[in-house]
């Protein structure tokens, strides 16, 4: 059975999504255009009459002149020029019925390509409530094209769109003599078909903007939502994550229970359920990050945010969007970086995604904590603060600040280009419920398909790392030493003394290479602690105390700001960018910082006389 | 007078964008996006630092962008 081939087109904020969402439903597959990071959408739908569809979502455009990666997508693919895309049999070019000047003259320039095409006027409810009253045949026939209505958050809003495919494809539509001016045309059409009262419609846009957009009570708004964002994304999500901690663990040991004492349980237990788990755990922090950035951007919050932000982000040459993705890094890198999708601009993207493991993720507290407790002395300074809550605080904002060095780097690389804000602020509107469930269901797919299977592989290879050989009978020590981890950690040795580790702390970085905390349980191990033992750290803080030089504990602090060694951090800018060599960028420039600040903090340490064994 | 000169709450129409370098991409785009000559044009907002970016308000749309592209935009005084 013959399939027919169409295309979404609009441009940014039409609602083509909301209607993608009502003709496909949930039969969507999302992927990325091959080599760019720009987001591939595809739908399939039956039509009444029994017509199979195939749906392409294209990205958002202002115009076929590109100006961005997603915007060469759609012309290349109205174009029929796109390589991987067969070329649409029939353009759908949705236009928001409220906003007809600017959209208009897309549809227009889409018309030029001289596809058969038809026309949705969308959000045709809420012109209807602004009193804007189209003459559809008439528009029909001034375009030359099939015109239909549509409200896409309704649940029958997509009928007309849908008995429209049924027809067979109208001719190719009128083009116009070359260099005509759309605008011009655009304005003619409208003066002949729609009637609009004078600017009522933005009467509700005026009295939001004035309180959202206000210098004061703008701001204190957005921080109010951040602030509820972060919390939401830091504690609430904390508890839904100790549960799925508690029962991946409890999983573990039932399948425990049930094989027999070797290394296939091992292997099953601490190589699979375990790695899995730590797959998992992150989803809480990414449902909940992506709930709120999903609101945020249907409601037309989001460019508003990016607006007051703007400024401040300059100074690190970046946009104002870069701030929502850098803030949530902060509870963890991973959500962070697919958060990195709202940002239009490419350069932008990759600089954000570069620097968003140096703001210090949770994962980072652990170790903090215990090097905290068991180097630095509990001391009040200046009468007013905690000498624990001052370190932590460097920490910090030495990550922030290497942020702002390595952002301003990498900008003053590409001098010659202008990389402008110009940005639509779009009507507010009530997010819809099916297309924030859809959103976020495709996020949880892409995250534990395409992230979750390189974490888990890579678990189970640390695992057997860690696990063979095994040490010989009557062996004394913790197995781990005796295992290929063990041996890499003191080969890393070589590497690692100038900067004063021993190699308790190679080993420990090994299985850390899985999750920055996970390397406080592997100096348990290492320690011949119980590893699962859950106050490991309260066990650990005087052994350490008592092994570790001051030189050698501020060191390893150095060296976890900028902590390069998360593989889920890296598998997700690999699932992002769709670059190996983005991974090996991030991975390399962050093991450069961290090694020479680390290094320049043992050689301050050991002229300091810090270096030496307590 | 230029569109970064324009006070917040004031109003102008468009007389046109102009080139900052040849093919300028920035000026190109402020003009498909209807920051075309007859245009009346009003500020709506502006940033809370530096009073930079503004927010217009141009056609039924409104847009957000930094001085430095505002400065493409010559104005004339509403009639």
């Amino acid at each position: 059975m013959s399939v027919l081939n169409a295309a979404l087109v609009g441009n940014p904020n039409c609602g083509k999504t909301a209607l993608f969402n009502l003709l496909t439903g949930s039969r969507q597959k999302v992927a990325n255009y091959a080599g760019v990071t720009v987001e591939r959408k595809v739908g399939r739908l039956t039509t009444p009459k029994g017509l199979a569809v195939r749906l392409l979502d294209l990205p958002g455009a202002y115009s076929l002149v590109a100006t961005s990666p997603d915007e060469a997508v759609t012309r290349d693919v109205c174009a029929g020029t796109y390589r991987d895309e067969p070329a649409p049999e029939l353009l759908v070019c949705v236009v928001d019925a409220t906003n007809l000047r600017l959209h208009l003259r897309f549809a227009l320039e889409v018309r030029q390509m001289g596809r058969p095409m038809i026309l949705v006027l969308n959000m045709i409810d809420a012109a209807k409530r602004q009193g804007i009253a189209i003459d559809v045949p008439r528009l029909e026939a001034e375009f030359g094209a099939p015109v239909v209505t549509a409200v896409g958050i309704r649940r029958d809003g997509g009928q007309e769109v849908l008995r429209a495919l049924d027809l067979p494809p109208p001719p190719p539509p009128p083009a116009m003599p070359s260099g005509s001016d759309f605008h011009a045309e655009a304005r003619r059409i409208l003066a002949d078909c729609v009637t609009r009262p004078s600017r009522l419609g933005m009467a509700l846009e005026e009295r939001l903007d004035r309180w959202f957009l206000h210098p004061v009570w703008g701001m204190v708004i957005l921080f109010a939502l951040m602030f509820i964002m972060f919390q939401a994304v830091f504690s609430w999500a904390q508890p839904v994550m100790d549960l799925l901690d508690a029962g991946t663990a409890a999983l573990g040991q039932a399948v425990g229970t049930l094989l027999p004492d070797g290394a296939l349980r091992s292997l099953i237990v601490d190589g699979v359920i375990a790695g899995a788990g730590s797959v998992v755990v992150f989803l809480p922090q990414i449902l909940i990050l992506f709930l709120w950035i999903l609101a945020l951007e249907e409601s037309g919050y989001l460019p508003r945010a990016a607006f007051l932000l703007d400024r401040i982000m300059a100074t690190a040459g970046l946009s104002g969007r870069s701030f929502i993705p850098l803030l949530s890094s902060f509870a963890c890198a991973v959500p962070g970086i697919m958060a990195t999708r709202t940002i239009q601009n490419p350069r932008d993207r990759m600089i954000t995604i570069l620097i968003a493991p140096l703001m210090t993720c949770s994962a980072r507290l652990p170790v903090y904590t215990l090097l905290i407790a068991a180097f630095v002395p509990e001391r009040r300074v200046a009468g007013l603060f905690n000498l624990h809550g001052l370190v932590l605080f460097a920490l910090y904002m030495a990550g922030i600040l290497s942020a702002l060095v390595v952002a301003r780097v990498l900008k003053n690389r590409d001098r010659q280009e202008e990389h402008p804000l110009l940005l639509e602020l779009p009507a507010y509107r009530l997010p819809n419920p099916r297309d924030l469930a859809l959103g976020l269901k495709q996020r949880a797919v892409i995250f534990l398909s395409r992230v979750g299977t390189i974490i888990v592989t890579v678990s189970v290879l640390l695992w057997a790392l860690a696990s063979f050989p095994a040490p010989p009978a009557g062996a004394a020590g913790p197995a781990i030493e005796w295992s290929l981890a063990g041996r890499i950690g003191h080969w890393m040795l070589y590497v690692m003394a100038p900067i004063g580790f021993n190699w308790q702390i190679c080993v420990s970085l090994i299985p850390g290479l899985a999750a920055r905390e996970v390397a406080v349980s592997a100096l348990a191990t290492v320690y011949s602690l119980g590893a699962t033992d859950s106050d490991a750290a309260n066990q650990l803080q005087p052994l350490l105390s008592a092994h570790w030089s001051l030189g050698t504990a501020l060191s390893l602090l150095t060296w976890y700001i900028f902590a390069p060694q998360c593989f889920s951090t890296l598998a997700v800018i690999r699932r992002e960018t769709g670059s190996w060599r983005m991974v090996g960028m991030t991975a390399g420039y962050l093991f450069a910082m961290a090694y020479g600040a680390a290094f320049v903090m043992w050689r301050i340490s050991l002229l300091l006389g810090w270096g030496g064994s307590p | 007078m230029r569109l970064n000169e324009l006070k917040l709450g004031g109003s102008a129409i468009i007389d046109h964008v102009e080139d900052h370098t040849a093919g300028d991409p920035v000026a190109e785009r402020l003009r498909a996006l209807g920051f075309v000559p007859g245009e009346p044009i009003r500020i709506v907002a502006v940033g809370p630092i530096g009073a930079d970016p503004i927010a217009v308000g141009i056609g039924f749309t409104r847009f957000a962008l930094r001085r430095a592209e505002a400065a493409r935009v010559l104005l004339r005084d509403a009639a």
